[in-house]
């Protein structure tokens, strides 16, 4: 019962793509997205976007934006 | 455009899908939400380029997944650390089969090359079409479906050809480790 794989050991050789695993594959990416999705919108971001659109900087309260300099030198 | 209330909560009912993606391509929740905002403070400064009607998550993508690949280049060294991350993770987790699994397949996933990631993600995951994909990537679409082909391909192998031998005693190994550190 602690077998973490349930599909057969050896399901495909290596040059096709067996459709379970691509199944297999598709479910666990999804599911792997769709966790993140669950959790909706932090407070941080429903913030961050009620202050630009309040014409206030972000950050003004201490929160601080990631002043990163992403894209610059 | 200017920002309509619409527009600022399409953009907000975006964030869910816009985090999933940056922690899928990133591997990391804390870098993932400074990209996110990142991507939401570029959004709004640039509102007036984005095109009305247009496909408004595959803009805000975009611009994620550009930010992303300035931002990787410089980190690519912390990047190529996540997979020790993740066993230290493990280690301190509730010993359950699903949950290995699935740190196996973020494991993995984080190993594809980045081209073929952002591939897989954007059509497997978020549910853009192979056109929209190749336009946040900036590709060809023939060039988005075979890196994903090639995604899925590597996938199988890392996760359930190659890897058979090495996978099942390892996460019993893994399994016992966590279960009896707790």
């Amino acid at each position: 019962m602690k077998d973490p794989k349930p599909l057969s050991p050896k399901p495909a050789p290596k040059s096709g793509l067996n459709s379970e695993i691509q199944a297999r594959i598709g479910h666990q990416l999804r599911a792997m997205y769709d966790d993140v999705v669950k959790q909706g919108v932090p407070d941080r971001f429903a913030d961050l976007i009620r202050k630009l659109d309040a014409g206030e900087t972000p950050g003004a309260d201490g929160e601080g934006l990631p002043q990163t300099s992403i894209g610059r030198d | 455009m200017p920002l309509t209330d619409s527009l600022r909560d399409e953009i907000l009912a975006s964030v869910p899908s816009l985090r999933a993606f940056a922690i899928s391509l990133s591997g990391k929740s804390d870098r993932a939400d400074d990209l996110v905002q990142e991507t939401l403070l570029r959004a709004l400064a640039n509102i007036d380029s984005f095109q009305p009607g247009s496909n408004l998550p595959a803009w805000l993508f975009t611009i994620l997944r550009n930010l992303f690949r300035s931002d990787y280049r410089k980190r690519r060294r912390e990047v190529e650390d996540a997979e020790g991350s993740y066993s230290k993770t493990l280690k301190s987790q509730p010993a359950q089969s699903s949950h290995l699994e699935f740190e196996e397949f973020r494991a993995a996933l984080e190993k594809l090359p980045q081209d073929q990631r952002e591939a897989l993600i954007l059509v497997g995951a978020s549910g853009f079409s192979y056109e929209d994909a190749a336009a946040i990537c900036g590709c060809a679409v023939g060039t988005i479906k075979s890196r994903v082909n090639r995604a899925r391909s590597k996938l199988s192998a890392m996760l359930y050809v190659d890897g058979t031998e090495d996978f099942g005693p390892d996460s019993t190994v893994r399994a016992v480790i966590g279960g009896s550190g707790t």
